[in-house]
């Protein structure tokens, strides 16, 4: 196999304990996967009415979706600037004041990660440093996943020796859609072994993959093949993520989880941009996969104006009133 | 406040509705209601008795209702009957308005509905707010459509009058939408009697309906226990009775409405099945359960009550299902965050810990979520039941709790087996992905609603009701319509034949020829009569004519097992049984001079009339023929993506007794639309004029029809009437004999609660097609089966 970058583990912070190994290729169980989109609809429609979070229940709830966050900055235009300002902010995304009022100690509230392409991990690592905030970068050939192969895997190694903790590699879409698992498995099997053991996040970009048992069986197949995570998009999909496509995925995990033991997380991403929405998708992963999955760990959110709103929701909580942008720093 | 710990435990805290909106209305009425007559809230009078309406989640008394006396019944039944043709005479429009105006009234009113509901029945808020209260809604705007729209689309008929409706506790505010709406959009008038439990959301509709602009009369309201029940469907002045309940009680209403002329429908228990493939979804199964047992605390008719799970997948779809299990939160009805609230009353509670507690005996394992239930309150914990066989208790009886009972199948065909093996007919609900086998099982559920890959699915456009012991007549959709109209009376009088018009001679009964022997026609085959006896047949002049074959119990005991195994039949297309029915007709054709003979010789009419009752037998054929492959269901729609398929399906085995009138036409008219549909019969053809019945077999014997399909036993009506209404195995009694055993063959009828078509008034003009023939035949031919199909990928 052809190599690029020459990768020095010796450089950037070690490597995570990656939380699943990986299993063979099942493509029996792979094909078994059935996905009814009309009950999946049903009851994703249903959920969040099942569910009602209230008052301080609310707040702590909005306050664990920031904790949660993949604060993620992926444009054109992005500068080492913009991603230094994101930084500051997801070490301080809500104003201190307002949390000592709702007695939340500020040092419990950071966001889990911020996310930016391979030419920023650098500045985004030296910004959060001692934060405990981890830098994570997207990859091979993001957001379409069609750069030459070895330049994909390139990629990461040279990400993850410029200090990436995290990488979110996209998959080969064509692999599921033309039911090429063994390609997708394989394909997967290398990102992750040149992640090195950083925790790797698989994007499927659901949007393009056609329909939801697709999505399930690529998320199943991306597990096998040792994703850390499984995430449903890249953000720049005409569809990104829904409650629907999340529901596929996290029962696939659940599947995964009880036939091989191992935890899987899940991040939704793109077009998250209200609390409401974080409940919802908070109380899914509750309902569907159980407490142990709401920590960092097993749960992001892939969000850039999520945060804003949850910020204003809070100044409600704490004074009673509503609240606007302009009242709290940008990231 | 304590953020920092709900920030780690991440525990849903409490999130109630406020019961304030329907505490300041109860407190506005006095917390004490009488019933609602003319327009108007009667208060409590003395005599009647009153009680007590509680909170099940607390035990609290909400309000005090009265009783309603015999008095005070007889004032609703007269104000809706003095309303009755004013409410008819305003028209469509006027009736459209008033149900659109009372449908957005409800949905003004959503909050007040949901809580006070809630609070009543102890059904979580979430359910109230999210599918009671809307669905309610949807009725009425459903139907404010259908009374603009009946006058064309239901042209012929007309309102069937004053509708008693007795609805029970486990959907007080929907099934009383659901009933009143479609009786008033077609120009009926109501007395709703509530369920004794949950009488509430029932006033609050009454208030409202008065601010709709529906005229005083139109909906009346009594209140009361079963006693009340049993004033309405005894009274005099109703001419139809609609009950929801258990079959039980459906059973003695049957019974005493028997030959009192009302018309009935009946939505009674159910055990319904809920069977999952091994190719199904089995997450979405699970859910799918949720929705199906779990869903207002199992107290539902249609519930998904009896899991049927493929052998291989059982184990696998247990484990998922006792984990959902554990996520199911039990509690306080008015928290938004409750899936399961409290059991609508404590004599229910009781039934249900009585009927779960007696499956220790068997290899069963019980298994209940773990989960926190309040300490006070009528509250049961979720319930799996496994193990069980097909013989036990728990997987026949209606539990009518938060309880699934489970078991095992082999092949689809043993699925539908063991779903069947029932005496209930509701509903089903089958998963799998493959739509090969959801099309190939869903018609062989013998029930009125399968819901393919959902469960308990409903909507105002789709009918609803069931088969067997789930009771007779559908809701919702045109289908429902039809329940709550009848037959405008023909106008041209053509003729029943009178006995004026009927020769007291023997003309034509001339040339005795050699000696014919008439048998009953029994599984294609001739046969004797199991008697041995044979009874004289006269000409109206008194002329022995023949010996008609005498049958009993056991001629029809035979029958009936030989038209419940001409399987074959039913599965056969229209368009081979519509060649039968054509074949009949050109055999009947070569023969027809001797069937005017026969006509002739038993009833004295003219060669020409005899002639022409042969020729309208032709044609009648013909007509059937036509109908055969041209019954055409519906696809109604739904808010659903997907599409419900409303399938005409036979009835099954039904036993006809013939008129006297005519005795080749009215039994051909009898025989030929039911088996255009598909149905097998046992006829008993007219007492006095049973040959040409039986030489009808001779007919049917050279025309290809298969062994079963038709058998003809001759007989005394009364004995073989009581026969065939008694026997389990008939699915319909149609009934154009005698008047007198109207009452009898009802009262019979409710054993298995089989359909009933009673036309005895001999005011049907045989000869007139218009009457003598058509689409209201082909409705008592056919059941209507919803199949729900949601789609998507």
């Amino acid at each position: 196999m052809p190599e690029l970058a020459i990768v020095d583990d010796s450089t950037g912070p070690g490597p995570e304990k990656s939380g699943n190994p990986g299993v063979d290729l099942d493509l029996e169980w792979v094909r078994g996967v059935q996905v009814n989109r009309s009950a999946l609809e049903r009851r994703t429609l249903s959920l969040p009415g099942r569910r009602s979070i209230k008052r301080e229940w609310q707040a702590a709830w909005l306050l664990k979706a920031i904790s949660l966050m993949d604060l993620t900055t992926l444009a054109g235009d992005d500068t080492e600037d913009r991603v230094r300002r994101l930084a500051a902010k997801a070490r301080n995304p809500v104003r201190r004041d307002l949390l000592e009022a709702i007695g939340m100690p500020p040092e419990r509230v950071n966001v889990a990660a911020v996310c930016v392409y391979h030419e920023f991990v650098r500045c985004c690592a030296a910004a959060l440093a001692g934060s405990g905030i981890k830098t994570a970068a997207v990859s091979t050939g993001f957001p379409a996943g069609q750069s030459p192969y070895r330049l994909r895997l390139a990629e990461i190694r040279e990400s993850v020796s410029a200090g990436a903790e995290e990488i979110d590699i996209v998959i080969s879409r064509r692999h599921v859609l033309s039911g090429n698992w063994e390609a997708l498995h394989d394909e997967v099997r290398e990102f992750r072994e040149a992640c090195s053991g950083r925790c790797m996040k698989t994007i499927l970009a659901t949007g393009e993959l056609g329909t939801l048992r697709n999505v399930a069986r690529a998320s199943l197949v991306c597990m096998m093949a040792g994703a850390d995570f499984v995430k449903t998009s890249t953000g720049k999909e005409k569809v990104n993520a829904t409650l629907q496509v999340s529901l596929a995925m996290v029962r696939a995990i659940r599947d995964y989880h009880a036939r091989t033991g191992h935890r899987v997380g899940f991040k939704p991403a793109g077009g998250i941009s209200k609390s409401k929405d974080a409940l919802a998708w908070l109380t899914l992963m509750k309902e569907e996969l159980g407490d142990e999955w709401l920590l960092p760990e097993l749960f992001r959110f892939g969000a850039s104006s999520l945060l804003g709103d949850i910020e204003r929701q809070i100044e409600h909580f704490a004074t009673g009133n509503y609240s606007v942008r302009r009242n709290h720093p940008l990231g | 406040m304590n953020i920092p710990a709900k920030f780690d435990s991440m525990e849903y805290g409490p999130a109630p509705e406020t019961a304030r909106p329907a505490i300041d209305w109860l407190d506005s009425r006095g917390r004490a209601f009488g019933h609602f007559i003319n327009g108007e809230f009667t208060g409590q009078r003395a005599g009647g008795g009153t009680f007590a309406c509680r909170n099940p989640a607390t035990g609290d008394e909400l309000a005090v209702f009265a009783q309603a006396t015999g008095a005070e019944v007889d004032d609703a039944v007269a104000a809706a009957r003095g309303a009755l043709l004013d409410w008819q005479d305003r028209g469509p429009g006027f009736r459209s308005r008033c149900l659109y105006a009372l449908a957005r009234s409800i949905q003004k009113h959503s909050r007040l509905f949901a809580v006070l509901e809630s609070l009543d029945n102890g059904k979580p808020v979430r359910e109230s707010r999210d599918i009671d209260v809307p669905l309610a809604s949807r009725h009425f705007l459903y139907h404010a459509g259908a009374a603009k729209l009946a006058p064309s689309e239901l042209a012929g008929r007309s309102p069937v009058g004053v509708c008693g409706q007795i609805i029970p506790w486990n959907f007080p505010l929907l099934m009383a939408s659901w009933k009143i709406a479609p009786a008033i959009a077609v120009g009926n008038t109501v007395v709703l009697k509530p369920a004794e439990y949950t009488p509430l959301t029932a006033m609050l509709l009454a208030e409202l309906s008065v601010h709709a602009g529906i005229p005083p009369g139109v909906i009346n309201i009594v209140n009361g226990d079963g006693r009340v029940g049993e004033l309405l469907t005894d009274h005099e002045g109703i001419n139809k009775i609609a009950f929801t309940g258990s079959t039980e009680v459906g059973r003695l209403i049957r019974r005493d409405t028997a030959g009192s002329g009302k018309s009935l429908t009946l939505e009674l228990g159910g055990k319904s099945p809920f069977i999952v493939f091994e190719d199904a979804d089995l997450d979405s199964a699970v859910e799918g359960l949720v929705d199906a047992i779990w869903f207002n605390q199992g107290e539902v008719c249609c519930a998904g009550s009896r899991l049927l799970v493929s052998e291989g997948i059982a184990e696998g779809l247990h484990a998922r299902i006792r984990e959902r299990m554990a996520k199911l939160r039990v509690g306080d009805p008015l928290d938004k965050c409750i899936d399961i609230g409290a059991i609508a009353d404590p004599v229910q509670l009781a039934r249900i810990s009585e009927l779960v507690g007696g499956c220790s005996g068997d290899d069963c394992q019980v298994h209940t979520a773990p989960v926190d239930l309040p300490e006070a309150g009528c509250f049961y914990p979720p319930t799996l039941i496994t193990g069980l066989t097909t013989s036990s208790r728990l997987m026949q009886e209606e539990i009518f709790g938060p309880v699934l009972v489970s078991a095992t199948f082999r092949t689809p065909d043993e699925a539908v087996e063991l779903a069947n093996n029932t005496r209930y007919g509701l509903a089903a609900s089958v998963w799998t992905e493959n739509i090969n086998l959801a099309l190939h099982v869903a018609p062989k559920l013998d029930c009125g609603v399968v819901w393919i890959n959902s469960t308990n699915l409903f909507d105002a456009a789709a009918g609803f009701g069931g088969r067997r012991d789930s009771g007779f007549g559908r809701e919702g959709g045109w289908e429902g319509l039809l329940e709550y109209t009848k037959p405008q009376a023909a106008t041209a009088e053509v003729s029943p034949r009178s006995a004026k018009r009927r020769r007291r001679s023997d003309a034509g009964a001339a040339s005795p020829g050699i000696d014919r022997t008439p048998k009953q026609f029994v599984g294609g085959k001739q046969a004797r009569p199991d008697s041995g006896l044979s009874y004289p047949v006269h000409s109206p002049g008194g002329k022995l004519l023949g010996h008609a074959p005498l049958g009993n119990r056991k001629d029809v005991r035979n029958a009936v097992e030989a038209a419940r195994a001409a399987s074959g039949w039913p599965a056969m297309s229209g368009h081979q049984r519509a060649q039968i029915l054509y074949f009949i007709a050109e055999n009947l054709d070569a023969r027809k001079g001797e069937f005017a003979d026969g006509i002739m010789r038993q009833t004295g009419v003219s060669r020409k009339d005899s002639e022409r009752e042969v020729e309208a037998s032709l044609d009648r054929l013909f007509t059937y023929g036509a109908w055969a492959d041209k019954f055409d269901g519906n696809v109604h729609s739904v808010p659903v993506r997907g599409v419900v398929l409303a399938m005409r399906e036979p009835i099954g085995v039904v036993g006809v007794l013939c008129p006297d009138d005519f005795p080749l036409l009215g039994t051909v008219s009898l025989m030929a639309p039911l088996i255009a549909m598909g149905n097998t019969c046992v006829l008993v053809p007219s007492e006095r004029c049973p040959l040409s019945a039986t030489d009808l077999y001779q007919v049917l014997e050279t025309s290809d029809v298969p062994g079963g399909v038709v058998n003809i036993i001759a007989g005394h009506h009364r004995e073989l009437a009581m026969t065939i209404a008694g026997h389990d195995g008939v699915d319909s009694v149609w009934h154009f004999g005698d008047p007198e055993l109207t009452g009898p063959v009802e009262h019979e009828s409710a054993g298995n609660l089989k359909r009933t078509w009673v036309d005895t008034d001999r005011g049907r003009s045989w000869l007139d097609p218009n009457s003598g023939e058509g689409q209201e035949f082909l409705h008592h031919a056919t059941d209507i089966k919803n199949i729900w199909i949601p789609y998507g990928e």
